[in-house]
């Protein structure tokens, strides 16, 4: 018996390196199917020493194919064993190869998305963001950084787990697992979504609702401030038991504070249910976000933000 | 801008325009591709609060399936040379980021028209690998997919060595004589933009089971003490607890009477 043909960890890691750029020549017509078979190329070579089955290969490998980049990578190793069986003689026939590359890509696609656009970007991104709006340097590090450590670290192992698990993998998928991760990433998905739209989101009403002249004590009379070091400690004093509310006779109330009293970013809140409104009413995101502009200016004038 | 700049610009530029399809390495996020322009024009620290501020508008911008979100590469970097004209004239800082995080929503319009233009460009250059399979030429493959991906990044090099010959004059002019209830409306529009993102997000993921999350994340995220770092890990726990339960309670449930009291007098 002849000897088997394998794929060594090398071949196997430079199908993983070109399998990142998947999307190059993402088309209309059969979108990932270039990069796809692009990604295949060295495992091709190494299985297939003579012409007509290089191109055989070749051919079965530019059929249409999308999913997500990244858990794509589990289905590029499954791939990969099954072209290392066909090579050794496993009757294993296009539409096998086909079939399970379909069958996998659209519930990977269903946990790729939720999973790392949905999820891990917003919270890295918003990190990433928060420290940037500072002017600091670590932001953008950060985010690079610990995107491509999780995303290469990703790609490689679920390929490597794809590849040794082989067709036995779409046992484990309809095993709840799939399910699980989507169900786990939404929740933690929606968790920080709803507090980025109460972070982030910013609205502030700025027209005063009520202007209430205090009682004596209830602000810092400043005509009896002496104007040196001891007026000072004496103003402070009286600031740290008053609060900024006592910095002036009238007491200025903006309909922000009152809305800030029920719950801080409400208007953040209900703004962002409209969006979803919207959205689902097929209104553009282009056009909500031009609207939001021309809102924030006509508003602006008006005064009332 | 010498010509060095200009070239660094155009290398970046590339980059974020090959990542717009590849959505690998990120390159195209604003946080990325802001910075980097911010850094080889000699603005690194406004470059990096752009990338910061529309990093958090542009959050849920992801292409799902065969739709396309609105592109992010070309609105980072055209908006941030816009930036880095205006910068050295007398309006201040603040001011030119807001005015570039304004101009930089129509730019996104603009990318995402000129990326369905390359997808659908990317059309023959399939055929022409499908011919180059036929022969089992390999290096024909590589050759046409190495090329689609150069066109990718071309889309946003173009425009963005077009922007660099813009006088800086013209662009400071521009931002000195807009007015400054503009200038302050567009800034409050850009802080409500971000909620068309999570929106996004939210349409993607909201289910009968994920809003109560929702709701808790934003009473949560009130504690101003708590970091995002915190809002995460606060996050991951509740999942994790939750899809446990989930779990241990659906298998409990198919010997239980679904009458937790009455269970326990029965185990008695």
């Amino acid at each position: 018996m002849a000897e088997r043909i394998q794929l060594t960890k090398k071949d196997r890691f430079s199908v993983a390196f070109r399998h990142q750029f998947l999307q190059g020549s993402w088309n209309y017509e059969r979108m990932q199917n270039g990069g796809w078979c692009y990604s295949m190329i060295p495992a091709i070579k190494r299985l297939y020493p003579n012409k007509e089955d290089q191109i055989a290969a070749l051919k079965r490998h530019m059929a249409f194919y999308n999913t997500h980049p990244y858990v794509s990578a589990p289905v590029v190793g499954v791939t990969l064993a099954l072209e290392e069986d066909k090579a050794n003689g496993a009757p294993i026939d296009d539409e096998a190869i086909q079939g399970v590359k379909v069958g996998m890509m659209g519930p990977l696609a269903g946990v790729g998305d939720p999973a790392f656009w949905f999820t891990l970007r917003p919270i890295l991104g918003a990190m990433g963001a928060s420290l940037a709006l500072s002017g600091s340097i670590m932001g953008p590090i950060l985010f690079f950084v610990a995107w491509n450590v999780i995303r290469f670290a990703f790609i490689w192992y679920t390929q490597e787990f794809g590849y040794k698990v082989g067709t036995e993998i779409t046992k484990d998928l309809s095993g709840g697992l799939l399910g699980k991760i989507t169900s786990g990433a939404s929740i933690l998905g929606m968790f920080i979504i709803g507090g980025l739209v109460q972070r982030w989101v910013s609205i502030s009403f700025t027209p005063v609702v009520s202007s209430v002249e205090q009682a004596t004590g209830a602000y810092i009379d400043w005509s009896k401030i002496s104007s040196d070091a001891e007026g000072i400690k004496s103003a402070l004093e009286q600031y740290d038991s008053l609060g900024s509310a006592g910095l002036n006779q009238i007491k200025e109330t903006t309909l922000q504070a009152n809305l800030d009293q029920l719950i801080p970013g409400l208007a953040a809140l209900l703004l962002t249910l409209l969006c979803c409104w919207l959205l689902k009413k097929k209104v553009s995101p282009i056009v909500i976000i031009i609207a939001l502009f021309i809102v924030g200016i006509l508003a602006h004038l008006a005064g009332i933000m | 801008m010498s010509f060095i700049t200009i070239l660094l610009i155009a290398v970046v530029a590339l980059l974020a325009g090959m990542e717009g399809v590849l959505d690998e390495f990120q390159f195209h996020q604003p946080i990325v591709a802001c910075t980097l322009i911010g850094l080889v024009s000699g603005y690194l620290e406004e470059g990096i609060i752009l990338g910061g501020s529309l990093q958090m508008i542009a959050l849920g911008w992801a292409n799902v399936g065969a739709a396309i979100a609105p592109d992010a590469a070309l609105a980072s970097v055209a908006s941030a040379i816009i930036m880095v004209k205006g910068l050295g004239g007398a309006t201040d800082a603040q001011t030119v980021i807001d005015s570039a995080i304004a101009v930089a929503i129509p730019l996104s319009v603009a990318g995402l028209f000129l990326t369905m233009v390359c997808r659908t460009l990317a059309i023959p250059i399939v055929h022409f690998m499908d011919a180059a399979a036929e022969k089992g030429n390999f290096r024909g493959i590589e050759t046409w997919q190495i090329i689609a991906i150069l066109m990718q990044g071309v889309r946003i090099a173009i425009p963005a060595i077009a922007l660099c010959y813009i006088p800086a004059e013209a662009v400071q002019a521009a931002l000195e004589a807009m007015p400054a209830w503009l200038a302050d409306g567009m800034s409050i529009g850009g802080g409500m933009v971000a909620a068309v993102g999570y929106a996004m997000v939210i349409n993607m993921m909201a289910t009968k089971e994920t809003w109560p999350f929702f709701a808790l994340g934003f009473v949560v995220a009130c504690i101003s003490e708590i970091t995002l770092i915190g809002l995460g890990v606060i996050g991951v726990v509740i999942a994790l607890v939750y899809l446990g339960l989930k779990e241990s309670g659906g298998s409990n449930g198919n010997t239980g009477s679904g009458d937790p009291l009455g269970d326990i007098l029965n185990d008695y």
